[in-house]
């Protein structure tokens, strides 16, 4: 029924098209695509929004995130605390923007790492197949099969001192979360983009590309991985979500941040206690992991749907 | 189609993502409609309530007590009891849930006083069971007493339990009360008489209070030494012990429930009131009192250790009643006079390496002043904790008057600035180093609040605090494998809470003698976490365990309280209450310093 187009309205398309013939680009489309994606556009504002307001926020709302007022426990929001205040009478808000940028930041950077080693095993054991494939699906089903919370815990316990003296308490904390969350959660993006990789490498363009003499990399990244980034990036808005969520699984086992860093797994978990007589203490940050991750799937889906090279709006 | 299935589905998302935080807030804002759901199930624990009464109150039984007939008592514990062998147990929920069954020869009361229980009365200096020279006690036991089994109880059993918990090999949690015990001589059937190693000024350490329960000779005599733990008979035997108390066990499934029946072979059974008693465990503080205050389930829970603004609201249901006095222990800072510098390696936080800066008094007694323990104590605690100065405070003649420890941040600024600590904004200096703590504590709400104060409060002295939280299943775990415990104290400072488990102060306060300092040579096992070490301390406390008489000797447990104090040895916080709640109309439970807290449960009635 919608495939049906008028052909007055299909002959100016392919007129449009032939006249933008030469400023037409994988991206150029992508972009035109994804503006009509209208749930797509809001989730990317959000997220936009969220990140600049974590970033320069803390510059207009200068309230001391760790100052104890004890005039104020357990505030309901009210001009003084928009966000209310816990039950030490600390900003709610303030605490929030600083764990923003902490939570934003360990689920971009576990994302970015988990989806570049899943992309990269995975495109690497689909095209390539044969031996180097099953070694590296062993590999894949073996780190599947690996317990992840006690491996966490012990590459924590084992590195923690050494890392932190380096880097210091919390970035040492950043970058071992970061690194064990995104290299424990590349498996499932591997399996997707090799199944992908599998299916794309018997297509005409690539047997032409081979037949042009193409270099194999050059194949695999630039002319099959495009194809398959509907899938990764299907992926990737997943794995910021579990990324964020695993971070306050650490912290609330005492493992991952000091406890005294407010990042928003942390003030859920502090915050439910007191889910009864104060419900937007653990809700507020709640909502905002939960707004978070919701944006990021609608921008997902927008992104796969203007990424899909088959799928021409 | 593509855009429009996109649409829906994106529209479905957004419409869960409105409703659920509505849901949500609707649960949070009307708790008053939890109670009545819960109604039923309070209704058919009382049979004889009017189901059809819909008033806030359906919990209290309006007709006789002497109406109900089968009747039951239902405790909760947030952590469940997994064995039932005292000597074997490994928290407080086990020594209480094994206490239902059996019995020690004296129990602590509310007042800590000793009351006999299989016993026929206590021994004392003046009815001769005290030997003069300190080196033996005589008990005479209850004649007529029996097992759940119909067996009788007799002078053998208590002779077992020594032989049982004190053998070397047997993994007894209680061995340290009967490793001071040479000999136990069978007078009569009823009569033990127990002979010393050494002049013992505490002649009740052994078989009293929660560690002094009896087991029976019969149930365990293949099960002294490794044995206990690994033969299957002596497994069972952990899970299912006979006891001699008012109640016996029914059903024990570890690390859930325990359901116990009537003994009718107690001694006083007729007056036994429960027909069955129930102990469930598991879920968590707050849920345990919302259990007992807000629907009425339960008619006791355990160690409500929840922070004061959620516990209020939930006391303030109205349909329970807190159970606290006495002392559960000090909430205290361990200053570390070691040092915890990993740069160390092996000789991380060995005796022999003196803290850089925390071995300096001035440094120690700036760190005592600038914390705000009113704040702690009435922001956090509520009626669970009182602000205190003292590391020894029960029983309370040994409370020590001369000590003081008023909030004063100038005077900490000036001791600092003494010491040669510069202060430049931020943390202060001295010879290039910033001072910098380290801060472990177990991971609880209510201890990551108590961290957030001090430091505030030593910021605001120019000492800047790195703070840690260790689950709590690691921290007091004692594991010598594991660097988190807080017998390795791998940190500057840390906290916790501790107290005397006996009227006698003597080995509470050995814990500060250098020969009882952590090494890793003694598997950081040996009790004096903070590795403080003072020579005066330890001849002052030499004549103090020489010392028999009473009077003298409560003196000068004072004397080593005010030394640890005035030394800073380590930096007390917190009186802590025992908080366990009951419910209204439940009679029976006290607060009990020094003793499980179902210590009268054979006397429980409603």
């Amino acid at each position: 029924m919608a495939t049906t187009v008028p052909i007055s309205d299909a002959i100016n398309a392919l007129a449009e098209a032939n006249n933008s013939k030469v400023t037409r680009t994988l991206w150029g489309d992508a972009w035109r695509r994804f503006r009509k994606h209208k749930l797509a556009m809001m989730g990317l504002f959000i997220i936009v929004f969220l990140i600049i307001t974590v970033l320069v926020g803390p510059t207009f709302w200068t309230v001391d995130r760790d100052a104890l007022d004890f005039a104020y426990t357990m505030s309901n929001p009210i001009p003084e605390h928009p966000f209310g205040s816990d039950e030490l009478g600390r900003d709610l808000l303030a605490r929030a923007l600083y764990g923003g940028r902490i939570s934003l930041a360990v689920g971009v950077t576990a994302m970015l790492i988990a989806v570049s080693l899943g992309s990269i095993i995975g495109a690497v054991s689909g095209y390539l197949g044969g031996y180097v494939d099953e070694v590296l699906s062993f590999i894949t089903n073996l780190f599947l099969s690996l317990p992840t919370l006690p491996l966490l815990l012990l590459t924590v316990y084992l590195f923690r001192d050494s890392v932190t003296a380096v880097l210091g308490l919390e970035l040492g904390m950043f970058a071992i979360v970061v690194t064990m969350v995104g290299v424990l959660a590349w498996m499932q993006t591997a399996r997707v983009v090799r199944a992908s990789f599998i299916s794309l490498k018997q297509k005409e363009f690539v047997e032409a590309a081979i037949c042009l003499g193409v270099k194999q990399t050059d194949i695999m990244f630039r002319h099959i991985l495009p194809n398959a980034l509907s899938p990764i990036i299907v992926a990737a808005t997943l794995e910021i979500g579990s990324a964020i969520l695993s971070e306050s699984t650490l912290s609330f086992l005492g493992i991952g941040f000091p406890p005294d860093t407010p990042t928003w797994g942390r003030l859920v978990t502090d915050g439910s206690q007191y889910l009864q007589i104060a419900p937007h203490l653990p809700m507020i940050p709640a909502a905002l992991i939960f707004i978070t991750v919701l944006s990021i799937n609608f921008m997902g889906d927008g992104l796969r749907d203007a990424l899909d090279p088959r799928s021409r709006l | 189609m593509q855009i429009a299935s996109s649409w829906k589905r994106s529209a479905a998302l957004l419409a869960a993502a409105l409703l659920l935080p509505l849901l949500v807030a609707c649960g949070g804002a009307a708790p008053a409609a939890e109670p009545t759901a819960a109604e039923p199930t309070a209704a058919a624990a009382e049979p004889t309530a009017a189901p059809a009464e819909p008033t806030a109150a359906p919990a209290e039984p309006t007709a006789e007590p002497v109406a109900e007939k089968d009747s039951t008592l239902n405790i909760l514990y947030w952590q469940a009891p997994t064995i039932l062998n005292p000597h074997l147990a490994s928290g407080t929920k086990d020594f209480d849930a094994a206490g239902v069954i059996l019995e020690p020869l004296a129990r602590y009361n509310e007042k800590d006083e000793l009351v006999p229980y299989l016993a026929e009365e206590i021994p004392t200096l003046a009815n001769g069971g005290v030997a003069a020279d300190s080196m033996s006690v005589t008990w005479k036991l209850k004649k007529g007493v029996k097992w759940s089994d119909g067996s009788d109880f007799t002078a053998e059993d208590v002779i077992f339990t020594w032989q049982y918990a004190s053998n070397e090999k047997t993994p007894a949690t209680t061995a340290s009360n009967y490793n001071g015990i040479a000999n136990i001589e069978a007078v009569d059937a009823n009569t033990v008489k127990i002979t010393w190693k050494a002049a013992n000024p505490d002649p009740y350490v052994a078989f009293v209070s929660y560690s002094g329960q009896v087991i029976q000779k019969k149930q365990f005599e293949k099960c002294i030494g490794e044995v206990s733990m690994t033969d299957a008979a002596c497994q069972a035997a952990n899970l299912a012990p006979v006891g001699t108390n008012a109640y016996m066990l029914k059903e024990f499934k570890p690390g859930d429930v325990v359901v116990y029946v009537k003994n009718p072979a107690y001694r006083d059974a007729a007056n036994t009131y429960f027909d069955t008693v129930e102990i469930k465990g598991g879920g968590d503080a707050a849920s345990a009192a919302r259990a007992v205050c807000e629907t009425g389930e339960v008619d006791y829970s355990w160690n409500l250790q929840v922070p004061k603004a959620a516990l209020e609201p939930i006391l303030a249901a109205g349909k329970c009643e807190a159970v606290a006095g006495g002392s559960f222990g000090v909430e205290r800072i361990v200053v570390n006079f070691a040092n915890p510098d990993s740069a160390l390696g092996a000789k991380r936080s060995e005796p022999d390496q003196p803290h850089p800066f925390l071995t300096d008094l001035k440094v120690r007694q700036a760190i005592n002043k600038a914390i705000d323990r009113k704040a702690i104590a009435e922001q956090l605690y509520g009626p669970t904790g009182v602000a205190n100065c003292n590391i020894l405070v029960v029983p309370t003649s040994v409370d020590s008057p001369n000590t003081t420890c008023e909030r004063d941040v100038e005077g900490a600024k000036k001791l600092l600035d003494e010491a040669g600590w510069k202060d430049e904004g931020g943390a202060r200096t001295k010879d290039g180093k910033a001072m910098t703590l380290y801060f472990q504590t177990s991971i609880n709400t209510l201890r990551q609040g108590e961290q957030a104060i001090i430091k505030a409060n030593l910021a605001e002295v120019g000492i800047a605090v790195n703070l840690k939280a260790v689950d709590a299943g690691v921290f007091f775990s004692g594991d010598p494998g594991n660097d988190d415990t807080l017998n390795k104290m791998f940190v500057d400072i840390q906290m916790y809470t501790n107290g005397p488990s006996g009227l006698d102060s003597q080995p509470y306060l050995e814990g500060w003698t250098c020969a009882k300092v952590n090494s890793a040579e003694g598997s950081w096992n040996q009790g004096n976490d903070g590795r403080y070490c003072n020579k005066d301390y330890d001849a002052l406390f030499a004549t103090y365990a020489k010392e028999t008489d009473p009077a003298k000797r409560t003196e000068m447990a004072i004397g080593l309280n005010d030394f640890l104090i005035n030394d800073v040895a380590l930096i007390p916080l917190i009186n802590r209450r025992t908080p366990n709640a009951k419910i209204i109309g439940l009679n029976g439970p006290t607060h009990n310093t020094f003793d499980s807290g179902l210590w009268n449960i054979h006397a429980w009635s409603k």
